[in-house]
């Protein structure tokens, strides 16, 4: 029989320290909607979306009442349009028949408005790439992903300097709205097929034709327990990552079989994400600080970092049966509010983060620059990005939204689980000729495994 | 299906009464009960039965949250499953 106490444990966790299942995410197959036909396509593309999903925020909400935990967000991911698209031009248009399926099944998100072309373009691909700016300007809920590396081929240097492009534009575009887009795009390297968390998610071709992810949360509740060792040896301090770790995760299985069985549809993955929220105490900093660092950024944020993330897997792997996703700590700016302080007060740089993503789950993410950073400089700053995650192995992605008519010293509102952030300074040297030479960055040399 | 009940807050006359009442209402068994008062506030554990019930789960766990309201306690009903998941392998 369940004691008091561990009652109590639980309760506290969702009440006091922000314990949530972070989002469930129905991945959906489109590739059995391709038409050479524009209206068929994206009347197929709407029809399977929603028949398939108008249950799914429902049984969310049922499922979090029944056990008294958050469940936040309820998403949808697609395959990546770019293979669905085929000779179809107007690729806004599937973005808004994307968007209209979202709304309609009452999701706030969905993901897959995107491309992998880490060694090359199709002309789908480039069209698909074309269309960004434009369909994430004038739609909602659509998200959009690019894969331009990975270990096992390279990094298309082509595809990096026209992300640079891309990011402008679409900060451009929606200059009335904080350069909003960007919030909603996301550039890969190792993208992962299964990932349940936005801006980034698409459903892979290797996956069935519908699954279930989840994606767990609780930056908060290991702050918590962190607190109950303050002091202690990194022995203790890893063994409480992990113990921690283990219970936020057996509440997304759970949730995750639940959604599965109601939904009929097969469960894919658990994300073991630690993902703040601007909320006090839901931070990832806030962990940093518990470890004994002033603020994020000073010396041994990145071995902090490392110990939270490598142990967050630790103790997460033994308690659902499939694990997959990014799977970590994520180390968003604009969206933790302890980050946002270590920005604002100069203890937080660009060039840390860049340190931090080498040992953090995914990269450079939710970060705000000034609107003038040139095209050429973001260019660089996700080749950079790019780079760590090919030779690391690891998924590595840039987030990051040059704010027009913002400059550093302004802070920028993106609302919500966005978040606000300060314009953080980039470093203004160029890089122009670098990333104009164009081509292929060849695959590095532990790549050839087999 | 099994659920755990918990109450908390500033102890008054009638609080178990009422809760008990409306799970007799509804057809719900009480399987086990531990209460407590601790400097005044309390606090109570259930768990129920809620198989014979005629109503669904979600629907006794947002007539619970009202209960509380109006006695000015805080009621939860949760599946007795999240408890399991996280603390027993």
């Amino acid at each position: 029989m369940i004691s008091r106490y561990e009652v109590v444990e639980t309760n506290k966790m969702i009440q006091e320290a922000n314990l949530d299942v972070r989002t469930i995410t129905m991945g959906i197959s489109l590739l059995d909607c391709v038409d050479s036909d524009s209206k068929k396509l994206n009347d197929k593309i709407y029809d399977k979306i929603t028949k398939n999903s108008q249950n799914l925020v429902k049984v969310g909400q049922d499922i979090s009442k029944e056990l008294g935990v958050p469940i936040v967000n309820k998403r949808i991911s697609v395959t990546p349009i770019s293979l669905i698209g085929g000779n179809v031009t107007d690729f806004v248009k599937i973005a808004e028949t994307l968007d209209k399926a979202a709304s309609e099944v009452g999701v706030n998100f969905i993901g897959g408005y995107s491309a992998l072309v880490q060694k090359g373009f199709t002309k789908a691909d480039k069209n698909l790439l074309r269309s960004i700016p434009e369909a994430l300007s004038k739609t909602e809920r659509v998200c959009s992903s690019v894969n331009v590396g990975s270990t096992r081929n390279g990094i298309n240097m082509d595809a990096v300097k026209q992300m640079g492009e891309l990011i402008k534009e679409m900060a451009f575009l929606t200059k009335d709205n904080n350069s909003m887009a960007c919030a909603k795009f996301v550039v890969f390297c190792n993208a992962v097929e299964d990932n349940p968390f936005m801006a980034g998610a698409f459903h892979g071709v290797g996956e069935a034709d519908m699954v279930i992810n989840v994606g767990v949360s609780g930056p908060g509740v290991v702050k918590r327990a962190l607190e109950t060792v303050r002091g202690a040896d990194f022995e203790t301090l890893c063994e409480t990552v992990k113990r921690t770790a283990f219970k936020i995760t057996r509440v997304g299985q759970l949730v995750a079989q639940e959604a599965s069985k109601r939904l009929g549809v097969p469960f894919g993955i658990i994300d073991l994400s630690l993902a703040p929220t601007p909320a006090v105490g839901d931070s990832i900093a806030e962990i940093f600080n518990e470890m004994g660092l002033e603020q994020a950024g000073a010396p041994g944020t990145t071995a902090a970092l490392a110990i939270l993330n490598d142990n967050v897997k630790k103790g997460g792997v033994m308690a659902s049966s499939y694990v997959g996703g990014l799977s970590g700590a994520f180390i968003p700016v604009s969206e933790d509010h302890g980050m946002i302080e270590a920005a604002q007060c100069g203890a937080l740089s660009l060039e840390k983060l860049e340190a931090m993503t080498c040992v953090c789950s995914v990269g450079l993410d939710m970060i705000a620059v000034a609107g003038d950073v040139s095209a050429e400089t973001i260019s660089g700053i996700i080749a950079d990005e790019m780079a760590i995650g090919m030779v690391n192995n690891k998924t590595t992605a840039v987030r990051i939204i040059p704010v027009i008519g913002k400059e550093v010293g302004d802070r920028v509102e993106f609302g919500g689980l966005l978040g606000y952030a300060p314009i953080m300074p980039v470093n203004r040297y160029g890089c122009d000729a670098f990333i104009k030479r164009g081509g292929r960055i060849p695959a590095p040399i532990h790549s050839f495994k087999n | 299906m099994k659920g755990i009940i918990t109450v908390l807050g500033k102890d008054q006359v009638g609080i178990i009464a009422k809760v008990c009442t409306f799970l007799a209402e509804e057809n719900i068994n009480i399987l086990d009960i531990s209460q407590t008062i601790v400097s005044g506030y309390f606090n109570m554990m259930m768990v129920v039965d809620i198989t014979d019930s005629s109503h669904k789960f979600t629907e006794h766990s947002e007539s619970l949250k009202k209960l509380g309201k109006d006695i000015g306690v805080d009621i939860r009903l949760q599946r007795e499953d999240i408890f399991n998941s996280m603390h027993r392998i």
